[in-house]
């Protein structure tokens, strides 16, 4: 790996420098330009360039594609600076952290201190690099308090815990430079928004101090570049190096033989053919897009494999153990193809890959781009890629992410404004630091480019909501976990409230997971104990019974039963095995890509780059129905059966598509449509009811105008929303970030369903009371670009307006096949709770009856 | 006056139950209402919940109280009974009841006037409520029944009780659904917490082994518009 971070290639590198770049590159200092020498090497220019803007104390963001360096022209500066440090000497005065690493990977710190090290001891520099994560333990985390090393690596979350220190001034002293692997992926999410707030807190201890970003190739380079520098004065952005990528991959779909499905995810069509690339390259990296899909390929693969060829599973639930064999084998070159869900969850030493497949569309283009980048450690070989579609709407997805990677085009998600569940947290934290002013605080938090446009009553409001739970009845006064002292500032009315703090800090809340454990065998029933092969949903987990058999880590299990926080099983045979549903992973189609698709399918002419039986479809459907110009919505009603359907093309993504779902059937339900349910899909919806919504439209009982009116984003939205298990999960996750629920307490662990269930309570309590309380809206706004996807659906309701196109069809058409197929495999969710009692309690009365 | 409570005219036998022959009204809301006593219960309403976490510095919201007598007073209304019985824990600790804001102390009394009102003691509230009214009793017999907070192992015929805030989940079409219910053999029946912050606890849990006949149980679920009675097949555990 040392090679790879350090590779210099001959290819020519284009890094446009910005017009205020006029610094003359740097020379390197002795040590450096001799070892580079050694070894027959050149600094890349871009290396240098940083190297030389970072030492006239610029705070600077690099981007560039993987394998150009990026790691050392990251640390370039710090080791350079700390070169030519004078040593500590014996007795001298406390010298602090120097230069501090973040990356969102506990592996890649770990993995930045053996690729660093090994330069920095032949370089023979007196340089101690070490890191801090959740994994260190306790005696080395209290002596890297004492004695710093001079560059530390560490996440996020340990980055506020050490501000929330009270000696946090001192060890931060010397700080000189913040190095932020990964920015691109760690800015998006309530992570980046802790981050932020740290890095405004490392600024207010250094105000001297540089930051250098490391990111992949984003849409919006200037939203990074203001998350790098304070934002005072607004819009201040940070330096800019690009770097551009070097070969273009080679990415084709895979044109296969057999019939592509109308619907599904599993590509099983695919397999022999999948199967017969793994045989023709040397290493195959094979991307799902969730760790269900990753159980199931890995599962078909092995059918087909009868050279018995080394394929190998590698996702996030399993047994960290396991995953460290798998990325060893794979380090050591002895696997022709590894199952992976997401290069975040590989270790990062790829051995020698020279294929990827992709599994199923990618979801954006950005994505793909990254999967695919990540394979190839020499940026001047093209890397090699297979895109495999598991249905036709994916074929279609495919193709447009195909293009735009050609084009460079990029999907990253806007930046959303810093969340106020990890503000509360942050306001704790600094309390526990020091007694904060509040107007201080509040002007240090603002320089946080998340938080640029916080005001400041809500500000007031977070505050009070930290002393005493922000409640508008003011009874909890007396039991304040932080004070107002005589001299204006807050402070922390009891250690124990540090102590909690720092066992609830960060912003990961994971769906409650069990413990996958073998029962032992011999002993009958009350054995247990044996070993673990990973992690599951509890979710899941509720949904099978004893003696049902799942898929997981490569095996048919059978359910034992759960106790206390295990989940024991045994192997078992069949073909019927359930594959287990993660929460996480399953990214809806980005913006970019639907609109991308939405062009394709309104384009006859780009229907030459699809598969024959794809354009095939897409004329059928043109003739049977008709196919929606790029802006507007195609809405299909037919009977079938004895039910009349109602089918949309809005294309934009699964998540959308559910809201949109509930509050279409409660105004069709007020209509009187009686509809009975609906399916979302990443491209379409599909409702059905008991009366013919077609004939209803002929004769203006209903317009799909009035349907589809963006009103529906208001008081349905509230109504849908007071009853929403989608915004109780919400709720959850900002309730234990916020602290109002305790993820761990001393000397007590949590289980997931404890708090479940008292997050359900306290979210209907607090809803009937007090509905405009802060922790309500914060679970609002995280609502509306999380799992509800409300601002996307806006937007799409304002663009189809004036722009629907309605076919009254006396059949089903050939574009709504994929969606309707979908019907009785997707659970049903929604307020439907009562209805399933119903049947249970049914049940019993037929039983009762003799029935 | 039972329209609220009752089965929407299905013809079904939902929400009426039997005690050791003693006929009630499961109230979809928690409460156990005896027609021919006019004797209302409930169970574990946990009063000043929110604050008994406060003083740890978990900020609860401070509405539980006023969530639980909101509901306990619509209960009231709807059925006018003479006799009320709080069946313990009706306070979350011990000084509870000494830190009940007057407020709420005067909606309480409003309730109990010209009623015989009994609070039972439970092991959150092992003594009398401070300044309220009403008898602080350890259990209560009428005729055949028996009221007391924890259950005694066992069979126990005619027994009412709280303490274990049983829960009952069913699976359907791929979905679980979990809700507090009422849970009884036709011998006796251990009631659901009434309070609003009151979690559940699976009535298949090994807390509950020995108290019932499986083949006569019962699960009497609150949904949100009725009661829904469900056989010990139905069940699912966790």
């Amino acid at each position: 790996m040392a090679a790879a971070l350090f590779c210099i290639s001959s290819v020519g590198l284009t890094h446009p420098i910005a017009p205020a770049a006029t610094t003359v590159p740097a020379t390197l200092p002795e040590p450096f330009a001799k070892w580079f020498a050694s070894r027959g090497w050149t600094p890349r220019t871009h290396q240098l360039e940083l190297l030389a803007r970072a030492q006239a104390g610029a705070s600077m963001l690099l981007i560039a594609p993987t394998g150009a360096g990026k790691t050392l022209a990251g640390f370039l500066p710090s080791l350079v600076d700390l070169a030519a440090r004078p040593k500590r000497k014996p007795g001298q005065p406390f010298q602090g952290v120097h230069t501090l690493y973040i990356s969102p990977l506990k592996a890649l710190a770990v993995d930045i201190e053996r690729n660093l090290g090994k330069p920095v001891a032949e370089m023979k520099l007196p340089i101690a690099i070490e890191t801090r994560t959740g994994d260190t333990p306790a005696h080395k985390r209290q002596r890297q308090k004492l004695n710093p090393p001079d560059i530390l690596l560490t996440t996020p979350e340990q980055l506020a815990l050490l501000i929330s220190h009270k000696d946090a001034e001192r060890f931060f002293a010397g700080l000189r430079y913040v190095v932020l692997d990964e920015l691109h992926s760690l800015v998006i999410s309530k992570r980046g928004h802790l981050l932020a707030l740290g890095l405004a807190r490392l600024r207010r201890l250094q105000p001297g101090l540089r930051t250098i970003g490391l990111s992949a190739t984003v849409a919006e380079p200037d939203q990074l570049r203001r998350w790098l520098v304070p934002q005072n004065p607004p819009g201040d952005l940070a330096g800019l190096i690009t770097v551009e990528g070097g070969a273009k991959p080679e990415i084709s779909i895979l044109d296969s033989e057999e019939r592509v499905p109308w619907s599904g995810h599993s590509a099983r069509y695919a397999i022999p053919e999948v199967y017969d690339q793994i045989r023709r390259h040397r290493t195959t990296l094979l991307f799902v897009n969730t760790r269900s899909q990753a159980e199931m390929l890995f599962q078909e693969l092995w059918h087909v494999n009868e050279d018995n060829l080394p394929i190998a599973l590698h996702h996030g639930s399993l047994d960290a153990s396991q995953r460290r064999k798998v990325e060893k084998a794979m380090e050591g070159n002895e696997l022709r193809a590894i199952v992976a869900t997401s290069t975040l969850d590989l270790g990062i030493d790829w051995g020698d890959v020279d294929l990827v497949v992709h599994v199923g569309a990618p979801k954006g283009a950005s994505r793909l781009a990254q999967r695919i980048g990540r394979s190839n450690h020499r940026m001047d070989e093209p890397s090699k890629a297979i895109l495999v579609p598991a249905n036709r709407f994916e074929v279609m997805e495919c193709r447009a992410a195909l293009e735009a990677n050609y084009l460079g085009a990029q999907d990253t998600p806007p930046l959303v404004d810093g969340s106020l569940d990890v503000l509360a947290q942050h306001v704790l934290g600094a309390a526990c630091a020091e007694p904060f002013a509040p107007d201080e605080l509040f002007e240090e938090i603002r320089t946080a480019a998340p938080y640029a446009a916080l005001d400041r009553d809500t500000f007031d409001r977070i505050v009070q909501f930290v002393a005493t739970g922000g409640y508008a009845l003011r009874t909890y006064e007396r039991y304040a976990r932080i004070k107002l002292t005589r001299e204006g500032k807050w402070r922390v009315t009891h250690p124990r409230v540090a102590q909690q703090y720092r066992l609830n800090v960060g912003t990961i809340v994971e769906a409650p997971m069990l413990n996958v454990r073998y029962v032992r065998q011999g002993r009958g029933m009350v054995a247990r104990g044996g070993p673990t092969l990973g992690k599951i949903e509890e979710g899941f987990l509720e949904t099978i019974a004893p003696g049902d058999t799942f898929l997981f880590s490569g095996k048919v299990l059978r359910f034992e039963g759960i106790r206390e926080n295990e989940c024991f099983v045994s192997n078992a045979t069949g073909q019927d095995a359930k594959i287990p549903v993660y929460a996480g992973g399953k990214f809806p189609l980005s913006t970019y890509l639907a609109d991308e698709v939405r062009g394709m399918l309104a384009d006859p002419a780009r229907w030459r780059n699809l598969p024959d039986q794809v354009a095939d479809w897409l004329r059928l459907q043109r003739d049977k129905s008709a196919l929606p110009k790029r802006g507007d919505l195609l809405v299909e009603t037919f009977p079938r059966g004895d039910r009349f359907y109602m089918v949309a093309y809005p294309f934009e993504g699964r998540l959308a598509h559910q809201t949109l779902g509930m509050l279409l059937t409660r105004r069709l339900e007020r209509i009187g449509a009686e509809p009975l349910g609906f399916v979302a899909s990443d491209y379409a919806i599909a409702v059905w009811g008991m009366r013919d919504m077609g004939a209803m439209i002929r004769r203006r009982a209903m317009t799909l105008a009035d349907l589809f009116d963006e009103d529906m984003l208001g008081d349905d939205l509230d109504a849908w929303l007071a009853e929403s298990w989608l915004l109780k999960r919400t709720f959850r996750n900002c309730a234990v970030i916020a602290g109002l629920i305790e993820k761990r307490h001393p000397g007590q662990e949590k289980s997931g369903r404890q708090v479940t269930v008292s997050a359900d309570l306290i979210y209907d309590v607090l809803r009937a009371h007090e509905p405009d309380h802060i922790l309500l809206r914060a679970t609002r706004a995280d609502a509306a670009t999380g799992l509800l996807d409300v601002r996307r659906l806006a937007e799409m309701l304002s663009r189809i307006r004036g722009r629907i196109m309605h076919k009254d069809l006396e059949r089903i058409s050939p574009l709504a096949v994929p969606v309707m197929l979908d019907i009785g495999k997707e659970r049903v969710n929604g307020g439907a709770a009562d209805a399933l009692l119903r049947e249970s309690a049914d049940d019993l009365i037929e039983e009762a009856m003799g029935g | 006056m039972l329209a609220e409570a009752g089965a929407e005219a299905t013809g079904a036998d939902v929400g009426w139950t039997e005690i050791a022959g003693a006929r009630a009204l499961c109230d979809r809301r928690g409460a156990l209402f005896f027609a021919d006593h006019r004797m209302l219960v409930v169970s574990d309403l946990h009063l000043e919940k929110g604050s008994s976490y406060a003083r740890r510095g978990v900020f609860l919201p401070p509405y539980d109280t006023a969530a639980t007598l909101d509901r306990l007073e619509a209960v009231i209304a709807d059925h006018r009974p003479d006799i009320v019985i709080s069946l313990g824990d009706s306070f979350h600790d011990r000084t509870a009841s000494a830190r009940l804001p007057d407020l709420f102390r005067e909606r309480i009394a409003a309730m109990a006037e010209g009623r015989d009102w009994f609070w039972v003691t439970g092991n959150h509230d092992p003594d009398a409520p401070e300044g309220l009214p009403g008898r602080s009793v350890r259990e209560i017999a009428v005729d055949r029944l028996v009221f007391r907070h924890e259950p005694l192992a066992g069979r126990a015929d005619g027994e009412i009780a709280g303490h274990l805030h049983p829960g009952a989940r069913i699976v359907r079409r791929g979905r679980s659904v979990r809700r507090a219910c009422f849970a009884g053999d036709g011998r006796r029946m251990v009631m659901p917490a009434f309070g609003a912050l009151t979690g559940t606890l699976n009535v298949l849990d090994r807390a509950y082994s020995g108290l019932f006949d499986w083949p006569a149980f019962r699960a009497h679920a609150l949904g949100a518009k009725r009661v829904y009675t469900l056989a010990a097949s139905a069940l699912r555990p966790g």
